[in-house]
């Protein structure tokens, strides 16, 4: 048994060393502690964290393991339900739904990727260097955060990618600017209650130009959070991705794609031939859970506080 | 001690259930109070003091409970009793003040409603007469004009004000038991003054029993009848305000005692006597060398709160007169020489940081000169200062050790940023062996300096901060508040340090503080500062003992006088 | 107050204008032949032409931006090529439809959600704790259209106790006399109970996948801001004070945490209008989202520009309503503004 009481040697302060050597942790040691203890502590982060390892197996080397081509049609097969030699059944076309489900794993995680990395760059940089600023800096990327927000962000990702044309590129631009708001807003306020912090002012004191303030002490500390929002907003642009190419924007069929082989199966569910859509949709489902679990997972390692 | 006390807590154990198991809060600690007695529990941060009042009122969150012992107020046993007693005896029986009164009231309800909501709990009687009640309530702890401010909202009241609401609050019903949680921690001394005086006022004429907790063992000693030291979850010492200066019984009440800044003490009389003895007397005073830092009319301007966007401005029809800039700073001047230490003491808001930042060329000053070493150094925009020659001559120790520190950066790394920063091509082995030297210097051992910041103590990541200002030899430190966040033994400790490495590295110390005791400690010549300006200059001898402004009298008056 | 109100709505104009100069930018500033564009894949070079005269695509981009505003302000979205029809009529009688929908939606999601989020936070770590938290992160893992299609498949096909998924009323009902353009409230105020019934049984499904979609993040807003007001210092007061739990949780808790929680209904509305579209999709309804999806794949382009404009503008009325509401609860904006 301890007590509450605050670490604090009062007896040893002016001499010297007593608690010198029961402790020596050093910072990478103790943090892959606290994420395994998280990761222990916490099954549903572990369990995400597996399925996270399959999806990206699948995007690798999916393609040259997969059982049936996903684009070759047999007619003869069609409309197949699920059976020890098409796991997921088949199509209209008579292509295998379980061959497709897994090769259009690697164009949805590249979409996400792709865009979420775009947007992590750009917003985060915009953000960070607005909240630091200030001024006309913090201004000009205020405005643009407020006039993106001010539209619903699907509807706008509609409106771009039918004005740019309907090509995967725009996709993922599209997904990458309605997001733009979310984390340059998030790197604004953070890098903002940083610039008034005591290390940055003593960086500055230490003789530190502004840039290296801003690498080398506000985006180091703001780098786990960013991680956080990185892997909710994954999730996102899975979905939004995916809601796109529902709607006929993006992806073109014959292409496999989890939202556009939904669509494909949606006018089959009501006369009951429901795998057509329903193991994409589940995928999907899927994936976009586990980068949400994954999320909620790193913020409990990276901020204990935020926890809800 | 009376045959029946009012409250009586014996052997009680507190535990909390946390991720590394349980933890106890507070060990088989007794306590009882006298009806109509004051009595003030002592203790540095997480001796147990705040648990206790929680247990007592039966309000510790969710994680914590009470293990072992017995709570018993005037016959009730508070630790066994059921939720609707509890009910019945918080607010109507005991009540309680808390540290930061802003936070403890509901943000968004009129605090007079907040008063009517204990009122129509407790009390039967219609809504009419409780916010009459409610106002009186107002009125009783000496807020102007209570039927206007029953209309208030927290957010329009200062501190003190807020604390006085919390206080009516506390006081509706007419309770036999009023405890006070660090109730003017965080308020100006004349504003804790004003509340404590009014608390006692009002507990005294109604025959009340108060709990007074607090880290300020002079506060309670001046307030209370009797005093209740605890250490690390244990009550240590009970004994009689009058008896507790003057004849401590437990070594830690000693040393607690010894830290507490009073009159006639020297510094190093703050030490724990085997560290005093260890201490090297302090060197006399060496008479002060020449002009090191001049300030001559420095103002500071901020333009006043706008409403931001231009568009409300454009609809809003008249367009307004600019509202006049508001003062922050007022034309003062002052000088600080070689080997000297100058106090700039003030209560929040007098402008004394604001003045720091603006010679620590953190800010631009509005218009005014700053000469340091003979070169002006106000004309240098602040955000070009940063890489300045000039840089490494003036540094700070920051208020808040914790915040100073980059969470990434290790002790070691954070001592030697100015050094890599300066210029000097300096390799690694050199960087690393100036690093144990400073920490030496500052008496950090070495095995700490690969430490991050969040393995360190609180004065631990004091002298961190204090290396890293030292890394670069500066000839003025700027010290703000540097103990202000620290426990009073710690406190103790790195005055001490501060004063020995000012002597020994020769170096001049700019010290801002809202504490007169500490200034007086420290300084050779206090400068007060109210509202911008500078009320009062001289001696710290001078100021101290014979004040000329009333304000700095007011000042004094307002510290806690403990009976000695 | 009104000046307070006033300048609230200030506050929406910047967004207006941005939102207009967003949607003139898509279409003229674009890679591409804005004209052949707008004259759809079909058009021959002289109807190219006349469309580039029409637009005012031959003059300088201010002009064009003078003449696109001119437009709108005249309630000119321009013509659907496939319907002939002007798209701000096509809109109007569709837009309807949407509201109807969307509010359903969101009232529904509403009354779980809050309630849920309150008890989760109240009862920490109890099953409904557990509960409000899945359904939090399934909630906005679901993918709004394929919840739907599930529940057509579950509720029309298996169980039969749903009608198909074909719009509003089922072909042989008439629609009620059109008062609010909710057929519901239409349904009602004719003392229709038949039409009611018909137009509930149509409204449901998509209203519930609506609903299970926005669900999530308003129980988890709710849930964790109770949480953070209930371990707050003012709470503490109240229970020092010796106040009932129903007034502490209630007065002084719950109107604290609504405050969150009405700021995160403007994000949740964003989720919803895009959610209505692929809603819309799926069970054929006649709105405003079915209507541009149809123009997007027909490469109709003025219905697809005129539906963006019309539902940024709608939601920056949202948002301006929400800052209003925001105002009226929390006594510190006041100052502020």
């Amino acid at each position: 048994m301890t007590t509450l009481s605050q670490p604090e040697p009062v007896s040893s302060s002016v001499t010297g060393p007593s608690l010198a050597k029961t402790v020596s942790t050093r910072g990478i040691g103790a943090q892959l502690r606290h994420i395994r203890y998280v990761l222990a502590d916490n099954p549903v982060t572990a369990g995400s964290f597996i399925l996270f390892v399959i999806f990206l197996l699948a995007a690798l080397v999916g393609p040259s393991l997969v059982p049936y081509d996903p684009l070759a049609s047999n007619t003869a097969s069609a409309l197949r339900p699920p059976s020890a030699q098409h796991w997921f059944g088949t199509d209209q076309l008579g292509r295998d739904i379980f061959s497709r489900v897994v090769v259009a794993t690697r164009l949805d995680m590249i979409i996400a990727i792709a865009s979420v990395l775009l947007v992590f760059v750009l917003g985060g940089l915009a953000g960070i260097a607005a909240g630091f600023y200030g001024g006309w800096t913090d201004r000009i990327v205020g405005r643009i955060s407020d006039t993106i927000m001010a539209f619903p962000l699907f509807v706008l990702a509609m409106g771009i990618v039918a004005a740019l044309g309907n090509t995967v590129t725009n996709i993922v631009i599209a997904t990458a600017i309605i997001n733009f708001p979310l984390y340059a807003r998030l790197a604004r306020s953070e890098a903002n209650i940083r610039r008034e912090a005591g290390y940055v002012h003593a960086a500055r004191l230490s003789g530190n130009s502004d840039p290296r303030i801003l690498f080398r002490f506000i985006l180091p500390n703001i780098m786990p959070l960013m991680m956080v929002q990185i892997s909710l907003t994954m999730g996102y642009a899975i979905l939004n991705a995916a809601g796109l190419s529902f709607i006929g924007l993006g992806v073109r069929p014959p292409t496999p794609e989890w939202g556009i082989m939904v669509a494909e199966g949606a006018a089959f569910i009501v006369s009951g031939e429901w795998w057509i859509a329903f193991f994409p949709g589940v995928t999907l489902m899927l994936a976009v859970f586990c980068f949400n679990l994954l999320g909620d997972g790193l913020r409990d390692i990276v901020d204990p506080l935020r926890r809800t | 001690m009376t045959a029946q006390p009012l409250l009586d807590v014996r052997d009680l154990t507190v535990e909390f259930a946390t991720r590394r198991g349980t933890v106890r809060a507070i060990e088989h600690i007794d306590i009882s109070l006298a009806k109509g007695e004051t009595l003030g529990i002592v203790g540095e941060s997480g001796s147990g003091k705040s648990v206790t009042s929680y247990a007592v009122m039966r309000i510790l969150d969710r994680a914590g409970r009470i293990a072992e012992g017995s709570i018993v107020y005037s016959g009730i046993d508070v630790s066994a009793a059921s939720d609707r007693e509890l009910r019945d005896l918080r607010g109507r029986e005991m009540a309680m003040i808390f540290q930061n009164p802003r936070a403890a009231l509901n943000p968004i309800r009129p605090v007079g409603r907040q008063i009517e909501d204990v009122l129509l709990e407790h009390v039967q009687t219609t809504r009419a007469e409780a916010k009459q009640k409610a106002i009186e309530a107002l009125e009783q702890v000496r807020i102007a004009r209570p039927e206007e401010r029953y209309h208030a909202y927290p957010f329009e009241m200062s501190g003190g004000m807020c604390q006085r609401v919390v206080i009516a609050l506390a006081l509706a019903c007419r309770p036999q038991l009023l405890i006070a949680d660090e109730p003017t921690t965080g308020l100006d001394v004349t504003t804790q003054k004003a509340v404590m005086d009014l608390v006692t006022e009002l507990t005294r004429a109604r025959g009340m029993s108060t709990i007074l907790i607090t880290h300020d063992l002079g506060l309670a000693a001046t307030y209370c009848d009797r005093v209740v030291v605890m250490e690390k979850g244990k009550v240590v010492e009970t004994a009689l305000s009058k008896d507790i200066f003057a004849r401590p019984e437990h070594p830690y009440t000693r040393k607690l005692m010894r830290a507490t800044p009073r009159p006639g003490a020297a510094l190093r009389d703050l030490l724990p006597l085997e560290l005093a003895a260890a201490a090297p007397a302090l060197p006399p005073q060496a008479p002060p060398g020449e002009t090191l830092l001049r300030v001559e009319q420095l103002v500071k301007e901020y333009p006043r709160q706008d409403s931001g966007s231009l568009w409300p401005k454009f609809l809003g029809g008249k367009p307004k007169e600019p509202a006049a800039p508001f003062r922050a700073v007022d034309s003062i001047g002052f000088e600080v020489r070689r080997g000297e230490t100058v106090g700039l003491v003030g209560e929040s808001g007098c402008g004394k940081s604001t003045t720091s930042m603006m010679v620590m060329r953190l800010i631009d000053p509005t218009s005014g000169k700053i000469t340091f070493a003979g070169e002006d150094i106000s004309a240098i925009p602040a955000r070009d200062f940063a890489v300045h020659p000039m840089r490494r001559r003036i540094q700070l120790v920051f208020q808040d050790p914790t915040d100073s520190l980059n969470p990434r950066f290790t002790a070691a790394r954070a001592i030697a940023d100015p050094i890599l920063r300066s210029g000097q091509s300096l390799d690694d082995q050199a960087i690393r062996a100036r690093c144990e030297e400073l920490a030496g210097l500052v008496g950090l051992p070495v095995e700490f300096l690969d430490r991050l910041p969040h393995q360190l103590s609180g004065g631990q990541k004091a002298r961190v901060g204090i290396a890293r200002a030292l890394a670069l030899n500066p000839d003025l430190v700027i010290l703000d508040e540097p103990t202000a966040a620290l426990d009073v033994s710690v406190q103790a400790v790195v005055l001490n340090l501060l004063q020995d490495l000012k002597v020994r590295l020769g170096m001049s110390y700019l010290f801002v503080s809202h504490d007169l005791h500490v200034v007086r400690l420290l300084c050779d010549r206090v400068i007060v500062m109210r509202s911008g300006r500078i009320v009062e200059e001289g001696t710290s001898q001078q100021v101290l003992e014979t004040p000329k402004a009333d304000y700095t009298r007011e000042l004094i008056e307002a510290i806690p006088h403990p009976p000695v | 107050m009104l000046r307070t109100i006033g300048k609230r709505i200030a506050t929406a104009i910047p967004s207006l204008i941005g939102v207009i100069v967003v949607t003139f930018l898509l279409t003229r500033v674009l890679p591409g032949d804005t004209a052949s564009f707008f004259a759809g894949p079909a058009a021959t070079p002289q109807a190219i032409e006349e469309v580039r005269k029409q637009l005012g695509l031959d003059r300088s981009l201010p002009e064009q931006f003078v003449s696109y505003v001119s437009h709108l302000v005249r309630g000119d979205l321009g013509t659907s090529l496939t319907t002939g029809r002007p798209v701000v009529t096509e809109l109007a009688t569709r837009l309807p439809a949407s509201a109807e929908l969307t509010l359903l939606g969101l009232l529904i999601a509403l009354l779980i959600a809050v309630p849920l989020g309150i008890i989760a936070a109240v009862r920490q770590g109890s099953w409904i704790d557990h509960l409000c938290r899945i359904v939090a992160t399934a909630g906005v893992s679901l993918p709004v259209f394929f919840t739907g299609l599930i529940f057509v498949y579950v509720f029309y096909f298996i169980l039969g106790i749903s009608p198909a998924p074909l719009g509003r009323l089922d072909v042989f009902a008439s629609p009620p006399p059109d008062i609010t353009g909710f057929y519901l409230i239409d349904a009602l105020i004719a003392r229709d109970f038949e039409t009611f019934r018909a137009a509930l049984a149509q409204i449901t499904l998509p209203a519930v996948t609506l609903a299970v979609f926005s669900l999530a993040p308003i129980a988890r807003i709710t849930r964790a801001s109770m949480l953070a007001v209930l371990s707050s210092e003012f709470i503490r007061t109240a229970r020092a004070s010796g106040l009932k739990p129903s007034t502490v949780v209630m007065t002084y808790a719950f109107r604290n945490a609504m405050l969150p929680v009405i700021t995160t209904l403007g994000m949740v509305f964003s989720f919803l209008l895009g959610a209505n579209v692929l809603v819309e999709k799926v069970f054929a309804w006649p709105g405003i989202g079915s209507y541009a999806v149809e123009a997007l794949i027909a490469s109709d382009f003025a219905p697809v520009q005129g539906f963006v404009l019309t539902m940024a503008v709608l939601y920056v009325l949202i948002n301006l309503g929400i800052d209003l509401l925001y105002g009226i609860i929390d006594p510190r904006v006041k100052v502020e503004a």
